[in-house]
């Protein structure tokens, strides 16, 4: 097995120059966004008192958790010790750093008042789950900072371990914190939940390996550099594990409120008669997002192919996204039972399915958001050595001869 | 001596007179301190809230009517809660429900505004504390330090707060407001601590309905908790264990 050797691209050419330009618009455009709803107020949003989280959350939230997935690379190379995963071990830390700061991006600039961000970084409210992932995001940027420093500086190495090792640690309890932001409101049906947390997890794995997956592939295409059968096909692989393990979760889910009577109607909203939702989950969620990126991974041809691999990983996301919204909007279009068993109306939308369409501004605040953690990848991987010159098999597999 | 003794009694007579007409003064003056002190509890304004009050509301829902909405219209207009025509955004501090009992048919009208509860979720998860309980019960949004995160709004049972989605123009004194913060009913805490009753109930009294009753639940001698210990009262969604402030006879 050879030395990976790291080395930094090029970033010269006109494609990259392209790309650069082509994420930067998306960025201008979020930017103009969140002027626009700060400078108007949020009722220029498709954001209401009933819907009071929407589009910017589903990103926002998808790319939170996609970013502590995406550390699973790593976490496997340095906590496991699997070195077939250790060329990667830096791109996993990088792309994780970058999507947690595109998502809380996103959150910040949705705020009511983003200009007191300050506030929310010196006053905590221990109670509060949301304050704790505060910690909890901060002190991943401090972590997964450190981990590469001792990835990236040949005399730190040895402290490798013990740095992936804490933000292994630390990454788990993000996304157990995350999952309970939903999982900690007694008020909705469509959370209060227990199984938020782990589900959460278990989704950051696959969203993060897909995302990881997608930018693995466009790098070595588009800079020429050799990807070799044998790393590639240990990721599809497990790829599918997670996706399988996600179906599983949201299975487990949705059964155990189908059983308790009180909850019939939010689980009837979701799976029967939602509209949109209903729509979302069954060919966005499960069909999309889960069973076709099922067969084509484990399908024993188009498995091989990484177009369709990619287009597995593409759909990933694709349903990753939908589920968050189904969870996100759906949760909160499905009215609050005050008075349970009995019909609720009031001027103030009570007892009725509350609508929700997003805003232009909000769906580009999003878009931004991930275009501001491609850019962050595209960026570091000119300036620093992130991605191994070569990903043969011969450097990636131990036993290759 | 007899003159000596009738002057003498002209005398007690004038300064008994004088002594009455002091104290009748002297009373008519301090009286109405004292009783308006008896009556609403007034905190003087240097004196920290106390724990020992628990501000309440009790809502009899027998006497409130449907169509009537005199608490709404008198909560909008001292807090200067103007719409924009935009419902779905626009705020609500209190709102009238309409509930229908599938199974009889049973309707009931009645208000809905924040709980005031003892447990509030919405204090709970408030990630940087604007959300807060009084030591007298009364739960409230300091608007300096809410960053607008909206997750109290996600967390509160009873739909009870709003979050301002537009410039606020022609803002009462009393109750200061901010586009991008969240807001709901203060229990008109401003006029609680002068020793006044809140709006709603005031406009409810004047209508003659007194279907809504303020006092101290902590207090066993006040109108509130009589009437709480003779005829009960019930809490909304009080499966959840929040110990609301708010109660409610006839649901």
């Amino acid at each position: 097995m050879k030395k990976a050797n790291f080395v930094e691209i090029e970033g010269r050419s006109a494609g990259y120059l392209a790309l650069l330009g082509f994420l930067g618009i998306f960025i201008l455009a979020a930017l103009g966004s969140s002027f626009y709803m700060e400078h108007n107020g949020h009722h220029v949003t498709g954001m209401t008192n009933q819907i009071v989280w929407g589009m910017p959350h589903v990103f926002a939230v998808f790319l939170i958790v996609a970013a502590s997935g995406a550390l699973n690379i790593a976490s496997i190379s340095s906590v496991f010790n699997k070195t077939a995963y250790k060329p990667l071990a830096r791109l996993s830390g990088l792309l994780a750093i970058s999507l947690l700061l595109g998502g809380l991006m996103v959150l910040v600039l949705d705020l009511g008042r983003p200009d007191r961000l300050i506030i929310a970084m010196t006053r905590y409210n221990f109670r509060s789950i949301f304050a704790w992932n505060m910690i909890l995001y901060n002190g991943f940027f401090l972590i997964v900072g450190i981990y590469l420093w001792t990835m990236m500086q040949r005399s730190l190495n040895k402290y490798t371990h013990y740095a992936g090792f804490a933000a292994f640690i630390w990454r788990l309890t993000l996304t157990t914190g995350t999952g309970s932001i939903f999982g900690f409101l007694v008020a909705r049906q469509a959370y209060d939940s227990a199984i938020m947390a782990p589900m959460f997890v278990i989704m950051s794995f696959s969203f993060g390996l897909a995302i990881f997956l997608l930018v693995l592939l466009a790098a070595y295409n588009w800079t020429h550099r050799p990807l070799g059968d044998v790393i590639f096909n240990t990721l599809k692989n497990l790829l599918g594990v997670f996706v399988a393990a996600v179906l599983y979760f949201v299975i487990v889910q949705h059964l155990t409120n189908i059983y308790m009577a009180k909850d019939s109607g939010v689980e009837a909203f979701i799976l029967l008669n939602g509209g949109i939702y209903t729509k979302l989950f069954w060919i966005g969620q499960i069909l999309l997002g889960s069973l076709v990126p099922l067969a084509l991974l484990y399908h024993p041809t188009w498995g091989k192919s990484r177009t369709l691999v990619g287009v597995a990983a593409m759909l990933v996301i694709i349903g990753g996204m939908a589920q968050m919204y189904v969870i996100i909007i759906g949760g909160q279009a499905y009215p609050l039972s005050l008075f349970p068993g009995m019909e609720v109306q009031s001027s103030f939308f009570d007892g009725v399915v509350n609508h929700y369409a997003p805003s232009l501004s909000e769906i580009m605040l999003g878009l931004g958001g991930m275009a501001t953690a491609m850019i962050t990848v595209v960026l570091a991987i000119k300036i620093l050595r992130f991605l191994p010159e070569s990903l043969a098999d011969e450097v990636v597999d131990p036993q290759h001869s | 001596m007899s003159h000596i003794e009738s002057s003498k009694n002209a005398a007690l007579t004038r300064r008994k007179f004088l002594g009455s007409a002091m104290a009748t003064t002297a009373g008519l003056t301090i009286a109405p301190g004292v009783l308006l002190f008896r009556a609403a509890q007034a905190k003087p304004a240097a004196q920290a809230v106390t724990s020992k009050v628990r501000w309440g509301l009790l809502i009899d829902n027998t006497k409130c009517s449907t169509g009537c909405d005199d608490c709404v219209t008198a909560c909008k207009t001292v807090h200067k809660l103007e719409g924009h025509n935009r419902p779905e955004t626009d705020v609500q501090w209190i709102r009238k429900l309409t509930v229908t009992d599938k199974q009889t048919g049973h309707v009931m009208s009645l208000p809905m505004m924040c709980q005031h509860c003892g447990n509030p979720p919405c204090v709970d998860v408030c990630p940087t504390g604007a959300s807060f309980k009084r030591a007298d019960g009364i739960v409230l949004v300091d608007r300096h330090i809410c960053i607008g995160c909206r997750y109290c709004m996600m967390a509160c049972p009873y739909k009870a707060r709003s979050f301002e989605h537009e410039v606020v123009h022609d803002q009462s004194v009393s109750a200061p407001r901010g586009k991008g913060t969240v807001e709901s009913c203060t229990l008109c805490v401003y006029r609680v601590d002068h020793g006044k009753i809140p709006a709603c109930v005031e406009a409810c009294n004047e209508a003659k309905h007194g279907a809504m009753l303020f006092g101290d639940l902590n207090d066993p001698e006040s109108e509130i908790s009589k009437r709480l210990t003779k005829y009960g009262g019930k809490e909304i969604r009080a499966d959840l264990g929040l110990n609301t402030g708010v109660r409610y006879q006839g649901i």
